[in-house]
């Protein structure tokens, strides 16, 4: 089975935003509410990277851990997904997620934020695949469709590659061998410090 | 602080003028709403199946999921830049509810920018226009559309009356389909003014005069896919990756495969430089010292191609003789470049070839800019880098059609492609409109002034204060009529204030209010100002040219929402109005006073001769936009066996030669001698005589060709330069034999006097053009490119500090241009830049204020300030300063400053980021905003539920005078202000 990842490329990242309106689009997400944004790191500054964020799906997901309801699952795809109707908004989620991905529709604490929302790897949530209670609750079922996240179908530069983890690897593989330089996948340098040149 | 960038969390709980923003509810049919009310159960459901790899698959997914399921798809073309993405529709019971990667487009492959992920917002917006307004009292007020039509009429009549047809400002857009621009245009000649312009004179009006001066059309040569061929990519003033994203994606991946050399040249370190493989930092206003810094070391060093010079271009020498002053230390002390710099750059770009050069309106909008950009083609000329794969001038336009609105000649110099405004001009539109030269000649004030470019937009409202003596016509303009154009990308903006108030006709018509409305409320206006709400482009249907000049068509996606109406209706509209629909319709069908599309675009074709716009039939563009998938990526040809576009280029790039039956292909890259005509090859136009005469030191003089010397297209019958086809040269070659009988009666019947002067232009039968094609030949001729562009304010471009320069030392050396009389006004550069040297303005102002785009927005803003999925995320006016200079006056990054202008007491409250992406002494602001003014939030001048989400100071209160001589061309890109904390 497809385990579902998303993967930019800080060398082809230009901080547009097609990623953050698309998925506002596709999901009529309110204002204030951000399920994918840029982050730019040594802004105008030599060396200025930018890198797109939203809920990385990760495999033993913190979110999930931590959540006091067990609202939050993954999919046979490995997508990470949960329940709105299970949710109590205690913000647990959000302090345990490394990439600050679960947002609240309110200000408050314990129980007063609403119902958590995050990216959902354009998958939907727990209700029948493409329903109306669907929609309304968690947006758009591309993956249901056949389509992939439309943040990554959308990206200007092709920097923001979504799919199956071992597929989008290999075409981030090939690009970085055919252009000799940069593992600029976000992250990498911490991961590995110095011991793989860039 | 919500400003731009590291901190992009956007405020839930905002205050002040977002939240205010915001208060509405949304109660419109939306997308949640309309599937609530449709009742759209969930139907069976497609089982997840294998997945396509990656993001870039490139096979089509099924379009409908249950949710979606009998939407149509319908394509568009972007509105927000000049790339020219398709926009993938769907569409349900007349509602737009979803946008989809346009996986199919040669030009975009499936990808957005934020603006272009976000354009289903713009049609469904609560916020945009729903009726026609009038300001009664002060007080916008509901009226009809026939009322506001019969209304603004009449006004147009009294003022005809008393001030005529030129005291009428016709202000049209880049944002309008080429039919929309074309009918406006015509709308001004048959109303009798060559007041008529749009966008192109604020963004490349510079780029359109100097480069067809120098080769023969101004326009991008090569295309955004093209670049992906070249070694080196030089941007020279510009900043794509937030003006163009999408072109990024060919310039990044360009860069990648073939190990590029990417070289940035800007004052800023912008989001494009971030990704340089050399950056280069200039003071702004110092691009001719720049290049001829660059070319020092090339002619230094030998790595000119004299071959390519030799054959194709014409005063080397003298531009020799300018650029020998430009030593590495003059260079250094004017630009502040170090000279070893300047030669890495030079040896990469004239050695690792091909190279490009790229600019946008970093380059243009300068009182130099239509040198800057002479300088820039010189370059690239010097090195040979024209008319060739991975090369040549890649301009990057503005607007999604700004090309074509100025091809079209919405413009103030000439008519429709390029004619001019002489005599002949005239009476070739004139046989192509089927109407008198002399009833034409009847609707202007005199033939005179027929014949006599108009005011440039950039000067509308001195047009309307100057003194009457000033303005050279028979009275001040008392009447703009604004179609599409905002008023805050328009320097001088507390100049305008007298303008808004001096007027006794304002007419907005726009989906949105603009500052057209707020700043005429803020001038004091009770009265005499209209709105018309006009359709998003995405509800009306035509052509729109992308900056490589390919020709799109865009079906209309859903109809006209509230009772916007297409431009078209509009134009139609106030033609009736005016009485003379029935003349300018005669030859396009008209169907509920909507003029249709495709009929405007076949009249188009008919009489587009000079640009080679005749071969794209509205027929062929729809099965271009059909069959896109079947186009290449790189050379964007489809392959020679398909049925319907066999053979030809994406979107028929100009000149695309002869009538559509001719079938050329287009011309991907322009002036390209390796490929024969019919298939896109070309070579530099003869426009500016055969052959000149020169003075010799010695006092004598000497006749020098202007054709070019044993070069020529591939498969070229004249294996040398050679003139513009006419009859007479048909004649001298044998070829009018070639000539069909109805050919010949058609050219006889243009000129019964003389038909041997009818030319490839002029020639409505296309036969002159058929025939030169058939023997292999350009129709316009075989020239040389000019380094010395004769007739031009500076024929060899020279450096001038700007108007407003930090550098007084300079000024003696390097002085602006004097004092004369052009378009209609008098330019007084010269005067206020020596009056700001010896008042000290450069002590009392010393920060150089620059201006540019972000990505979230575009133009003046208020359709992008609307959007709040793009609104969300620049929330705030804001200026760039660096370190030092923020920690010399106290200035926190984040906190609210004064910038203060050397013009009006101009003042401006807004945020300050402090960064390192400027340099010392250099201050930036991007010229999206607007809404305040001052200090003050003018959300209230709107009309109710108007006012866009976002609202911030205009960069152009600040900036101040400077006009190009060529073009009258503003100077938003150099000035100088003061900031302090507020």
């Amino acid at each position: 089975m497809a385990r579902m990842k998303f993967l930019c490329d800080a060398d082809r990242c230009i901080e547009c935003n097609a990623c953050v309106t698309a998925c506002k689009n596709e999901h009529e997400v309110p204002w204030g509410i951000n399920r994918r944004r840029v982050v730019t790191i040594n802004d105008g500054k030599p060396g200025e990277r930018s890198v797109s964020m939203a809920c990385m799906h990760c495999t033993d997901a913190p979110c999930a851990a931590v959540c006091p309801v067990n609202c939050i699952y993954t999919t046979a795809d490995g997508v990470v997904l949960h329940s709105k109707d299970l949710c109590i908004g205690c913000g647990y989620c959000f302090y345990a997620c490394p990439f600050g991905a679960p947002q609240y529709p309110k200000v408050g604490n314990f129980g007063s934020r609403g119902k958590m929302d995050k990216c959902t790897f354009c998958a939907g949530g727990p209700e029948a695949d493409g329903s109306k209670a669907e929609y309304e609750k968690y947006g758009a079922n591309r993956l249901a469709e056949g389509k992939l996240p439309l943040c990554a179908e959308m990206c200007s530069t092709k920097s923001l590659l979504a799919g199956d983890g071992e597929i989008i690897a290999q075409i981030y593989k090939e690009r970085v061998m055919k252009r000799g330089y940069g593992s600029g996948a976000w992250g990498w340098k911490t991961a590995y410090r110095e011991t793989i040149e860039s | 602080m919500l400003i731009k960038r590291t901190q992009q969390r956007s405020a839930i709980t905002s205050s002040g003028s977002i939240a205010a923003g915001l208060s509405g509810q949304r109660s419109g049919l939306d997308r949640r709403a309309f599937l609530r009310r449709s009742g759209l159960a969930g139907g069976a459901l497609a089982a997840l199946t294998t997945l396509p790899p990656g993001s870039v698959r490139t096979a089509k997914a099924a379009i409908a999921g249950p949710l979606t399921s009998g939407a149509t798809v319908r394509k568009s073309i972007c509105t927000h830049c000049s790339v020219g993405c398709t926009v993938t529709a769907e569409v349900l019971n007349g509602v737009w509810i979803g946008q989809e990667p346009s996986w199919d487009s040669p030009i975009n492959r499936g990808s957005h920018c934020a603006k272009g992920a976000s354009v289903r917002e713009l049609v469904h917006s609560e916020r945009r226009l729903r009726y026609p307004m009038k300001l009664v009292g002060g007080q916008w007020t509901r009226v009809s559309w026939d009322t506001a039509i019969n209304e603004i009429g009449d006004k147009l009549f009294e003022i005809r009356e008393k001030s005529g047809p030129d005291s009428v400002y016709w202000l049209g857009s880049a944002k309008m389909t080429n039919e929309g621009s074309y009918l406006f245009r015509k709308l001004g000649a048959f109303w009798g003014t060559n007041n008529t312009d749009h966008q192109a004179r604020i963004c490349h009006s510079t780029t359109v005069t100097g480069v067809a001066n120098t080769w023969g059309y101004g326009a991008m040569t090569n295309s955004y896919n093209d670049i992906r061929n070249a070694k080196t990519q030089m941007i020279m003033g510009g900043n794509p990756a937030e003006a163009h994203p999408v072109s990024l994606q060919h310039l990044l991946e360009g860069k990648e495969l073939q190990k590029a050399n990417f070289i940035v040249i800007d004052p800023r370190l912008t989001r494009t430089a971030a990704h340089a493989t050399e950056y280069v930092r200039m003071r702004p206003g110092t691009d001719i010292p720049v290049l001829y810094g660059i070319m020092w070391h090339i002619l230094q060093n030998g790595w000119e191609d004299q071959e390519f010079i030799r054959q194709r271009v014409y005063g080397f020498d003298d531009l020799r003789k300018e650029v020998e002053k430009w030593n590495p230390e003059e260079v250094e002390r004017v630009s502040g470049i170090p000279g070893e710099q300047l030669k890495r750059v030079a040896k990469m770009f004239a050695t690792e070839k091909p190279s490009t050069l790229i600019w946008a309106m970093g380059q243009t909008q300068k009182t130099v800019g239509t040198a800057n950009v002479r300088a820039s083609c010189i370059l690239l000329l010097m090195t040979g880098n024209v008319g060739g794969p991975g090369m040549g001038a890649n301009i990057f336009r503005g607007h999604d059609n700004v090309q074509g609105a100025t091809d079209v000649g919405l413009d103030i110099v000439t008519l429709p492609f390029y004619y001019g405004l002489a005599e002949g001009a005239w009476k070739h539109w004139a046989r192509v409109w089927e109407v008198d030269y002399d009833f034409l000649k009847s609707r202007f004030d005199s033939k005179q002034i027929m014949e006599t470019p108009g005011i440039p937009l950039t000067r509308w409202f001195e047009a309307a204060t100057l003194p009457k003596e000033q303005v050279a016509q028979k009275d001040n303009v008392r009447a703009v009529f604004v179609q599409g154009h905002a008023s805050n990308s328009i320097t001088r903006v507390p100049e305008s204030l007298n303008g808004l108030k001096a007027l006794e006709l304002l007419v907005i018509a726009d989906p949105h209010p603009t500052t057209w409305a707020s700043l005429s409320v803020e001038a004091g206006r009770k009265d005499g100002v209209y709105i018309l709400p006009v359709a998003t482009q995405f509800e009306c249907k035509g052509s729109r040219v992308a900056s490589n000049r390919s020709l799109q068509w865009g079906e209309q996606i859903v109809k006209p929402i509230f009772e916007s109406k297409d431009d078209l209706e509009v134009i139609y509209l106030v033609a009736k109005k005016l009485g003379f629909a029935d003349k300018m319709f005669k030859n396009i069908k008209v169907e509920n006073n909507l003029p249709e599309a495709e009929d405007t675009l076949r009249e188009m074709n008919r009489g587009s001769w000079s640009t080679g716009y005749c071969g794209q039939s509205p027929e062929r563009l729809k099965a271009h936009m059909k069959n896109q998938a079947k186009f290449d990526f790189l050379t964007m040809r489809a392959p020679k066996d398909d049925p319907e576009v066999g053979g030809d280029y994406y979107g028929l790039p100009w000149p695309c030669w002869g009538s559509p039956e001719v079938r050329h292909p287009g011309t991907p890259l322009l002036y390209n001698t390796n490929l024969s005509v019919m298939d896109g090859g070309g070579t530099f136009r003869p426009r500016f005589g055969i052959e000149r005469e020169e003075k010799l030191p010695d006092g004598t003089t000497r006749k020098v060709s202007l054709l070019a010397d044993g070069s020529y297209s591939k498969d070229s019958e004249i294996k040398d330069g050679y003139p513009e086809f006419t009859l007479a040269s048909l004649k001298k070659l044998g070829w009018d034999k070639d000539l069909s009988e109805t050919e010949m009666a058609t050219i006889t019947k243009i000129n019964s006097a003389n038909p041997d002067a009818v030319s490839w232009s002029l020639d409505l039968s296309g036969g002159i053009q058929r025939v030169a094609l058939k023997h292999g030949c350009v129709p316009y001729g075989n020239g040389k490119a000019r380094m010395n562009a004769f007739g031009l304010p500076d024929p060899i471009p020279v450096h001038r500090e700007p108007i407003y320069t930090p550098r007084v030392d300079l000024v003696a050396k390097y002085p602006t241009l004097p004092d004369a009389k052009q378009f209609r006004l008098p330019n007084i550069g010269f005067s206020v830049q020596k009056a700001a040297v010896e008042k000290g303005i450069a002590k009392q102002f010393p920060l150089i204020l620059s201006s540019g785009r972000l990505v979230e927005y575009e133009g003046g803003g208020e359709e992008t300030r609307t959007n709040p999925w793009l609104a969300e995320l620049q929330q705030d006016m804001f200026i760039e300063i660096s370190p030092a200079d923020a920690a010399d006056r106290g200035i926190k990054d984040g906190g609210w400053v004064w910038v203060t202008g050397a013009e009006n007491n101009s003042r401006a409250r807004m945020k300050a980021l402090v960064t390192e992406r400027v340099g010392k002494g250099v201050a930036w602001m991007p010229f999206h905003f607007g809404g305040w003014f001052a200090g003050k939030d003018l959300r209230g001048n709107y009309p109710k539920g108007t006012d866009p989400i976002v609202l911030g100071e205009s960069a152009n209160t600040i900036t101040t005078y400077g006009y190009d001589p060529a073009t009258g061309m503003q100077e938003p890109k150099v000035t100088l202000c003061q900031i302090a904390a507020a």
